[in-house]
């Protein structure tokens, strides 16, 4: 949890954006992958963040922020620890993704493109991650869950609760060792 | 030393490390390990098989390869193991890693229940080639993806990989593009124009800084190809973009992949790198004086960047928006310098047809689509995954002989061709031969090759309308008919599919399709009506019965389905279908102590339909919903 809080303190970020941009030479080129090593580092890129790109790589705001909205890998929250993507491409689609994604929606009470209040879960579509054959297809965080079914969907979110549990154990343990 | 003795010491190197693999006293277990694999559950498969191996005193080593295409037998593991032809196993995840270390290292049981079969042929075990899934195969870009380790720039060189570079370098730009010219490749990218042409226009054309940009932004959902050539054959990728490079003469190469593929972004990278430090790319290649700099550009997820005038404006630092053409990127792309896109696939056949002959690479195919399509082929099949096979084979040979036909021995009902931009083509269909023209003319195209096979479950008005919510998401928003038009098309088909179509929806959506084809720039606009085209040709019964009778005959449609338990088969005292149902519907009659399942409550996800067990099969569909008994608690 105290990761993300810290996320929230604005000078920092925008003091760790600017030197961070610095690392990028001044060329149009490089806007695009200035916007994703941001969105790899904070999970989502603040809104703060275009004015400074557009100042640095002098154009308008509007164009980085016209280019932040248009692609869909960049999101303008705060991702939640554990981010499910649901694949709804063609081949999943036909395998009833939809109802799975219904399904992690009731279950997290939230709706896809969506934070669960406590940080821990986000939940989007994407069109497609390119295991068709192991359809449908969750993605959590970077492991590829395939063969999803519905009612697979709450062991799925009950299985990183626990692992998380069991990390604060430990956690708790080796403070209690020490 | 000229060129080619420096590439024979880099050869030299590369089979003094293969052979010492291939002919490896010890055991060597190769583990695909790509995305498909590591889906399949690859990585705990190997981290198992170090652990055995270790645990028993095995000597041996684990090689993390490629994918082969045959993703239903994932985690696919071959096992050399000396005394025994190379074997290939299925389905290998860590329970089944520890019986193939007990049964076949220890004890020498080869494990016939996981078998595939024999990479070489040998009297005593069926080898591969005896499945039609790998015997009607034609391999030329797919040919080593699965067998060599794609980190390993030497397993590549070893069979024979940068030879075609070599060549190419001893020969005149012309005469390159001379060959790729006669070889007659088309364009894998899906529109099929002619490479040759292309590369002959760019080198032709006037500039200081010409630019070849390799197109790895695979957005078509159902289709991964290019993604497995990334990761499982990176360096056959480079030595095609480098060709390319020398033969247009460009020294700058931009590889375009999309950044849902984080392997192959890694992949590829490491790839250059190791390909810098043999001297294959960068400055002065070979001691030649020609110097190619590759650099990799990942895409940020937006479909219409497959298009290649909209992939230049996303590098060039804006909305990935298509260009007014002409002028064509060959004249005027990157920075309005002549600029050559390829597709992943068509660089990838480049290496052979350098080496090999245009005449050899001509042999395979069609006369007029030479070469070998490769198809990801998902949805009902037996046997889905990546087919590569010659040009001009027919849908049911592909469908049927090779992919296993359809699952559960169900019907099949029409297969979806070339993803969002392809159209659905049914059974009538089946003896087209697959290639640019035949495809085309049936209402489909070739597209990047995704196939989706759907047998007489599928809805084809929910089919099209799935397709157009993807299109009209992802259209860009330049042209007002492609931008406003598919979100008309998608609302009345989302309409249709909730039983409040009207008569007259079917001539609008035919007379939107026209306008929107007519209206758009780009090939995204001009080909997002064909789903909805050709369902509307092929399958017109269906939209008839949703709208006419609000029925969905597929019973796909969960506004026009209802679930319900028969009370006659149903069991007493079996809760089997209770537990799956994710909203609790299911409850229990207060007099026969059967099941029924709440109306109100089911979302219609047929979790139930998968867990009834089948000497029951208690569960039935009915469409339209109103059919269904209304049963009580009482």
């Amino acid at each position: 949890m105290s990761q993300y809080m810290e996320d929230f303190d604005e000078g920092k970020i925008i003091e760790e954006i600017e030197e961070l941009l610095t690392t990028f030479r001044k060329d149009t080129f490089y806007i695009l992958p200035a916007l994703q090593t941001i969105q790899m580092k904070y999970g989502y890129v603040p809104k703060r963040s275009i004015a400074l790109i557009g100042d640095y790589f002098n154009v308008s705001h509007n164009r980085v922020y016209g280019i932040a909205t248009f692609y869909n890998q960049f999101k303008f929250n705060p991702p939640g620890k554990y981010q499910i993507k649901v694949c709804l491409g063609t081949a999943c689609h036909v395998k009833g993704a939809e109802i799975i994604l219904e399904n992690f929606e009731r279950k997290l009470g939230i709706n896809e493109g969506e934070t669960t209040k406590d940080r821990k879960y986000s939940l989007e579509r994407v069109a497609c991650v390119g295991c068709c054959s192991l359809a449908p297809v969750v993605v959590v965080n970077e492991d590829v869950e395939g063969y999803m079914m519905p009612s697979k969907v709450e062991g799925l979110i009950e299985k990183h609760r626990i692992e998380e549990e069991m990390e604060q154990r430990k956690e708790k343990e080796t403070v209690d060792e020490s | 030393m000229n060129l080619n003795e420096k590439y024979e010491i880099l050869k030299k190197t590369a089979l003094e490390q293969w052979n010492n693999l291939k002919d490896s006293e010890d055991i060597v277990i190769y583990v695909g390990n790509v995305t498909c694999g590591r889906a399949a559950g690859s990585q705990a498969t190997i981290s198992a098989f170090v652990k055995l191996l270790e645990e028993n005193n095995i000597k041996g080593r684990v090689v993390p390869v490629g994918c082969n295409g045959h993703c239903y037998a994932e985690p696919i593991v071959i096992i050399q193991n000396p005394g025994f032809p190379p074997l290939m196993y299925k389905n290998i995840n860590p329970g089944e890693a520890g019986v193939l270390v007990r049964a076949f290292l220890l004890e020498g049981d080869p494990c016939f229940d996981y078998l595939i079969g024999s990479l070489i042929p040998d009297d005593n075990f069926p080898t591969i080639n005896d499945y039609p899934r790998f015997l009607f195969e034609k391999k030329v870009v797919m040919d080593l993806c699965g067998y060599i380790d794609p980190y390993n720039i030497y397993h590549y060189i070893a069979n024979d990989g940068y030879n075609g570079l070599v060549k190419a370098l001893g020969m005149s730009q012309k005469d390159i593009i001379e060959e790729i010219k006669n070889s007659k490749l088309r364009g894998r990218g899906g529109a099929g124009f002619p490479t040759g042409v292309k590369w002959e226009i760019t080198y032709n054309a006037k500039g200081n800084f010409k630019t070849i940009i390799c197109n790895g932004d695979e957005g078509d959902p159902g289709a991964y190809m290019d993604r497995t050539i990334m990761e499982s054959n990176p360096h056959q990728l480079l030595e095609g973009i480098l060709i390319g490079a020398y033969a247009i003469g460009a020294e700058n190469a931009i590889l375009y992949i999309r950044a849902e593929y984080p392997l192959a972004v890694n992949t590829v990278k490491a790839a250059i790198n190791d390909a810098k430090k043999l001297n294959l790319l960068g400055e002065n290649i070979l001691g030649t004086g020609i110097s190619i700099n590759v650099s990799v550009f990942q895409g940020a997820g937006a479909f219409v960047c497959g298009e290649e005038t909209a992939l230049i404006e996303s590098i060039e630092g804006r909305r990935g928006m298509p260009r007014i053409k002409p002028p064509y990127p060959a004249e005027k792309g990157f920075r309005d310098e002549p600029t050559l896109i390829n597709n992943v696939k068509t660089l990838s056949n480049i290496p052979y047809i350098i080496k090999k002959g245009a005449d050899k690479f001509k042999e395979i195919g069609t006369e007029n689509s030479p070469g070998t399509a490769i198809f990801s082929i998902v949805g009902d099949v037996n046997y889905p995954g990546l087919v590569e096979i010659p040009m001009g084979v027919t849908l049911n040979h592909l469908i049927f002989d090779i992919c296993g036909g359809i699952k559960d021995d169900k019907n099949f009902k029409a297969v979806q061709i070339g993803g969002p931009s392809g159209g659905c083509l049914p059974e009538k269909f089946l003896e087209t031969p697959i290639d640019f023209d035949s495809l085309k003319k049936a209402g489909a195209m070739m597209g990047s090759g995704g196939m989706v096979i759907m047998d007489d479950t599928n809805c084809m008005v929910e089919v099209a309308r799935y397709f157009l919510d993807f299109t009209q998401k992802e259209s860009c928003g330049k042209c007002t008919f492609c931008r406003i038009g598919t979100r008309q098309l998608l609302e009345i088909l989302h309409r249709i599919t909730i039983g409040e179509g009207t008569a007259n929806d079917l001539n609008i959506l035919e007379e939107l399709c026209e306008v929107i084809i007519k209206g758009s720039l780009c090939g995204l606009g001009k080909t997002a009506p064909n789903p909805v085209l050709t369902t509307l040709r092929y399958f017109r019964d269906e939209y008839l019965a949703h709208i006419e009778e609000k029925q969905c005959p597929a019973l796909m449609c969960r506004k026009l389905i209802a679930f319900y338990i028969d009370l006659e088969k149903c069991a007493r005292g079996c809760d089997a279908c209770v537990g799956c149902c994710p909203t609790e519907a299911i409850f229990t009659t207060k007099k026969s102590r059967k099941k029924a399942i709440d109306q109100e409550k089911c979302v219609k996800c047929g979790e139930c339909v998968k867990a009834c067990p089948p000497e029951y099969d208690a569960v039935e569909i009915v469409s339209p919903p109103e059919l269904a008994p209304i049963i009580t608690e009482e």
